[in-house]
């Protein structure tokens, strides 16, 4: 309250220096209009004011929390919004960095952390900060400055303990299992139809003479369902070497294509047969989605392979490639962690892996102990999950709360 | 090429030049309305020539394909060139290659760790080299492992915790009896029964999809029959899903046809 008579003041000198600042367009024209605030229409300022780093981040982000103005929800209650100002000293000048709405009382103001872009906020340094409150004839009453504060990030991130432990519970399963795998134990995998196919169709394609067309999908090569659809690769490559049918795997991406050469090249000297690897069967296409289905579908058609298997990450194509893979008379063989693709496969392929079953056919086809392991601990895993869904569902229904709070994870 | 193959590319050419003359005609006169009538008769080519894939594989689709396939790589190639090696690399490695493009030196403090992806990238390149090939396994190998356990605590995150906890759902929702609940019982889909049946078909539809996916164990007895109950559970929601896609992709058609009629043949409002 006590700040009014000196913002008044400075609103007043504001107005007088604009208007001075403006030359005259008219010769005739008198002296500029002024506007005159009475400072009792000024809202009051939010108190409190407390600037502090924002926990559990990767710094560049400061918090500020505050008591709203006593004009919000209460006295005059015009204020309609909160103004954020940061500067780098108590006297400013203070810029604009964000807004909050009415009713606010907390407000992370993050920036960015490339130093190329304009709001870089560098970790480390001191920052003041004011919060102005604005009333919806756009009167703004400026707090008490806040600061210093700096923004740092911190090394561990006490939200995500949940995580934290799932990984550690997690990977103590898969090193537990891989070793009992490796010493001999007996993991048994269910049956896969789609993979005792896999086959089957290799057998088909030698019998008719045709080719086997082997689609990566569109994933990079780091993700999860094209990693699997690598392994799947190098053993329908080993079958096409030692049954000498001809292998196409157009790809969509180079790295995708450089892991894919390496997985075919090794599944040829694994048979026993490097010499008949051909290196143009494994070849880029293009990045661009829908001029990749034009190219494999124009392959379909032309090539006319015995055997289509997709494997991997698929979107928008998938019904154009397994369309096509139909009407050119071939068996197919899809499997894809996308859920919204899976019926596209479904409808138009003969067997069709559904989700995870992918990952489980790269290690029912393998057959290594590091595979079977970690499929052994992801089923314990889930076992897990059902026994915590349930545990969840009593809690719940009962209205314990702190359960779904301890499972509960920050972003 | 046979005479019915001549005949076909022959009057191909002239309804294309035709389209061409009269697009241009009913042009913009003050605008590029020849090029603008290029560029419709163009598209509206390469459209039909797409679409008749579904005849049969013919020169037409052939030629759509290939300047599909070249133009597409070519343009990421550039992409990949002037955004993620000018635009990124250069500025922060070099004053003075980033001068020869001029694009903005961006100096800083930890650019030195931008040399890591240009190592990797040389040793990537060396699958070139018939004695040095093996030395490009190391970057994938670095792309993929990095990347996947990157990914793997990002799952877990998303994909397992937060699933399950989505499934905390109650049974009894808002819960005054037996009484009360008969007494109001109705299919209102904000109802009380609405609300606990469709708690029920989520928790036990997820119980059985997950036992679905259990592959270390033989589906039979119990297990055999929740896991039935688990598939039926995935195929009506795949059923769904696809009738939702399905009116999507109609849409685009939608697109295509709107593009053919109204810009090019110009009868349709």
């Amino acid at each position: 309250m006590r700040y009014r008579p000196i913002l008044l003041f400075l609103l007043i000198l504001l107005c007088f220096t604009t208007a001075l600042g403006q030359e005259p367009t008219d010769e005739t024209e008198g002296p500029p209009d002024t506007v005159v605030v009475d400072s009792s229409l000024l809202p009051a300022p939010v108190t409190n004011l407390q600037a502090r780093d924002t926990e559990d981040d990767n710094g560049h982000s400061v918090t500020l929390t505050w008591d709203v103005s006593t004009d919000d929800g209460s006295g005059r209650d015009d204020v309609y919004m909160y103004m954020i100002y940061r500067s780098m000293s108590p006297e400013g000048p203070f810029d604009s960095v964000g807004v909050a709405m009415k009713g606010a009382t907390e407000h992370v103001n993050s920036s960015s952390k490339d130093r190329a872009q304009p709001d870089f906020m560098p970790d480390h340094t001191d920052y003041y900060y004011q919060v102005g409150a604005v009333t919806v004839g756009g009167l703004i009453t400026r707090s008490d400055v806040a600061g210093p504060v700096q923004s740092y990030g911190q090394f561990f991130n006490m939200g995500r303990i949940p995580v934290f432990v799932f990984v550690v519970v997690f990977c103590a399963l898969v090193v537990f299992f891989v070793a009992s795998a490796r010493k001999g134990a007996d993991l048994y995998v269910r049956p896969l139809a789609g993979i005792e196919a896999v086959d089957d169709a290799i057998g088909r394609a030698t019998e008719m003479g045709r080719p086997i067309l082997y689609v990566l999908g569109l994933g990079t090569a780091e993700m999860v369902a094209t990693i699997a659809s690598f392994t799947i690769l190098g053993r329908v490559a080993k079958r096409v070497a030692e049954y000498q049918t001809k292998l196409i795997v157009p790809c969509y991406e180079s790295i995708v294509m450089a892991v894919a050469q390496e997985v075919v090249k090794s599944a040829y000297a694994d048979a026993g047969r490097p010499d008949d690897y051909d290196e143009d069967s494994v070849f880029f296409v293009t990045s661009l989605q829908f001029a990749y289905v034009a190219a494999v579908n124009g392959i379909m058609l032309r090539e006319l392979p015995a055997t289509n298997v997709y494997m991997g990450k698929f979107f928008a194509e998938s019904l154009l490639l397994a369309e096509t893979g139909s009407i050119a008379g071939s068996i197919q063989i899809a499997g894809t962690d996308e859920i919204a693709q899976i019926p596209f496969f479904i409808v138009a392929c003969d067997y069709t892996l559904i989700g995870e079953e992918l990952y489980a056919a790269s290690a029912y086809l393998g057959r290594e102990p590091i595979l079977l392991g970690s499929l052994k601990a992801q089923d314990l895993a889930k076992a897990a999950v059902v026994i915590i869904a349930l545990a969840g569902l009593i809690a719940t229904t009962f209205g314990w709360p702190g359960f779904a709070e301890a499972l509960h994870v920050e972003n | 090429m046979s005479r019915t193959g001549i005949v076909v590319f022959l009057v191909v050419c002239v309804l294309f030049v035709v389209s061409w003359v009269v697009k241009a005609g009913t042009g913009d006169p003050e605008g590029h309305y020849i090029r603008d009538g290029f560029l419709v008769t163009f598209a509206a080519f390469l459209t039909l020539a797409i679409m008749s894939f579904m005849y049969k594989d013919n020169p037409y689709y052939k030629f759509a394909e290939h300047l599909f396939v070249g133009v597409s790589a070519a343009y990421w190639m550039c992409l990949a060139f002037w955004s993620t090696l000018v635009g990124n690399l250069v500025p922060r490695i070099s004053e003075r290659l980033s001068n020869a493009f001029m694009v903005p030196h961006q100096p800083g403090e930890y650019n030195f760790f931008f040399y890591i992806p240009v190592i990797l990238g040389i040793l990537l390149l060396m699958r070139l080299s018939p004695k040095g090939g093996w030395i490009s396994r190391w970057p994938l190998a670095f792309i993929v492992g990095t990347t996947a356990g990157l990914n793997f605590v990002r799952y877990l995150r998303s994909d397992f915790i937060n699933q399950i906890n989505s499934t905390f759902l109650p049974l009894a929702v808002d819960w005054q009896g037996f009484g009360h609940f008969f007494s109001n019982l109705s299919l209102n889909a904000t109802g009380q029964f609405v609300a606990m049946f469709g708690n029920c078909v989520i928790f036990f539809g997820v119980l059985c999809g997950v036992i679905y996916f259990f592959f270390s164990k033989e589906h039979t007895g119990w297990f055999g029959r929740a896991s039935r109950v688990g598939i039926w559970v995935l195929m009506i929601t795949f059923g769904a899903s696809f009738g939702y896609t399905v009116m999507g992709r109609i849409s685009l058609l939608v697109g295509r046809l709107t593009f053919l009629l109204r810009d090019w043949l110009g009868i349709a409002s």
